[in-house]
């Protein structure tokens, strides 16, 4: 799990200065939220990166999940943690925004030829640092496509599910609340992500891992 | 020995097991799910490869920068979103057009309801197409300027794009805006369109103030492979089009009409 584990008491002391500056906010102090703004979007968007798989969606629900966050305020609850809080708004925002996504793309009759983040086509994104061999290229630009049609090839619950367990680390609690499903129906929907993704990617992990042994990856 | 499940074994990755303690006792005990996890493990480890793009140094600042105009002045209450200036401007002139629909309608032709939500559907589509058109306009002008920039002189190093790049900001707001409304209006092929500029428009935000002639050329060849140019002319042209059929009928003809529904 990649998801940033800061101590306890930074924890806290964060949480206390959100509360802070949700009480301030309310009471009228708009550049108050610009502290939350600051403090969270880099979390936000890296979630919602995981979540809608390119960047000009990510940055949609960062900006849609901030200003629903402010609307919403008078409903956030003072004992929650504001950071979880906007969390939970831009995983349901990014929800809306896939499935938007793939009705837009389903009409599109032409397939898309570029990647999850538009750079396919870039001999400058192709080609990786360090000078790899033909072969390692090769092989990672195949696995990085595989993993990329694998997650997509997910249900919306299971892609959140998944990246919200998996990558960032969330409760099965505040998951559940997302996909407005219970605690076991989440653990089930986790299962089968990662159930999915290993069938679809064990075999090129293997033949990479395999490769590797034989000495043709550096 | 009975073995671990796969739902088991991935569920005690994913930290999710309910009987967590057994399956590590069990674990250390049988080769055979030892191996089945590090499996399961190597796929997951594979995954954690994937990159995920640097959202930028002062992200949460420009992002700031962002949503700080789309904000009431206090939070919380249901109606402070209409008191965006913006959607102010916008509500009052639906409102405006349709009272005045609303007036011309009962003037002309009393108890027709059908024609009323007609003549209201009339108007919010022209209120769209006016605006959008008028954003496509803008984004047309600011993307032909970057394709034809250059370097004023061959060895010169670096141009400067910051005066596009503040405009694809600026646009890019509005473009989002529209799109959004597209959609809910159900115009999914210009949802689309304005999908794809706004890819473009984001390409030009976040690049940086100085380019080298070689990242502009680049910027060039991503508007120029996207087609965009093209795309946005051919719909500005449609929705020319559309303001023109939905336009209300000159008064001389709505005169002959009264006069012969008279007769």
């Amino acid at each position: 799990m990649n998801r940033m584990q800061p101590s306890v008491d930074s924890t806290q002391a964060i949480a206390e200065s959100d509360a802070i500056a949700v009480e301030r906010t309310l009471t009228g102090d708009r550049d108050a939220y610009r502290v939350l703004v600051e403090r969270h979007s880099d979390n936000v968007f890296r979630l919602a990166y995981r979540m809608t798989g390119n960047r000009h969606d990510a940055e949609e629900v960062v900006q849609e999940a901030f200003l629903r966050g402010y609307q919403k305020l008078g409903q956030f609850a003072a004992r929650s943690n504001f950071g979880t809080w906007v969390y939970r708004i831009a995983a349901n925002y990014a929800i809306d925004r896939m499935r938007q996504r793939q009705k837009e793309e389903a009409r599109r009759a032409t397939p898309r030829t570029e990647d999850r983040d538009g750079t396919e086509n870039d001999p400058l994104h192709r080609v990786p640092d360090g000078a790899p061999t033909p072969e390692r290229l090769t092989q990672s630009i195949e696995l990085r496509k595989q993993m990329e049609q694998a997650l997509a090839a997910l249900s919306d619950a299971e892609r959140t599910a998944f990246v919200m367990r998996h990558w960032e680390g969330c409760g099965i609690e505040e998951i559940a609340e997302v996909l407005k499903s219970s605690s076991n129906a989440t653990k089930n929907t986790v299962f089968r992500a990662v159930q999915k993704l290993r069938r679809a990617l064990q075999p090129f992990v293997e033949t990479r891992a395999q490769a590797r042994a034989m000495g043709t990856e550096s | 020995m009975k073995h671990m499940t796969e739902e088991e074994l991935i569920a005690y990755r994913e930290g999710v097991a309910e009987q967590g303690a057994l399956i590590s006792k069990h674990l250390a005990a049988c080769e055979e799910c030892r191996t089945e996890l590090e499996r399961i493990e190597a796929v997951l480890a594979a995954l954690d490869t994937l990159p995920v793009p640097d959202a930028g140094v002062d992200y949460g600042r420009r992002m700031w920068r962002e949503i700080a105009p789309r904000l009431a002045e206090k939070p919380g209450r249901w109606w402070h979103g209409w008191t965006e200036p913006r959607r102010l401007a916008a509500a009052g002139l639906i409102v405006a057009l349709i009272v005045a629909a609303f007036v011309a309608g009962r003037i002309t032709r009393p108890g027709k309801t059908s024609d009323s939500i007609a003549n209201k559907e009339q108007v919010r589509e022209r209120v769209l197409v006016v605006a959008v058109g008028e954003h496509l306009g803008h984004s047309e002008s600011m993307l032909v300027e970057l394709s034809n920039a250059a370097p004023n002189d061959p060895a010169q190093k670096e141009v400067n794009i910051a005066t596009e790049q503040r405009r694809a900001e600026d646009l890019l707001q509005e473009n989002r805006l529209y799109r959004q409304t597209a959609l809910q209006e159900g115009d999914t092929g210009l949802a689309s369109v304005l999908d794809e500029l706004e890819r473009v428009l984001l390409d030009v935000a976040h690049s940086p103030e100085q380019v080298t002639p070689a990242q502009l050329e680049a910027i060039q060849k991503k508007i120029a492979g996207r087609g965009i140019l093209f795309k946005v002319r051919v719909v500005n042209k449609e929705l020319q089009q559309r303001q023109e059929a939905t336009k209300p009928a000159p008064a001389q003809k709505d005169a002959t009409t009264r006069e012969r529904n008279k007769a």
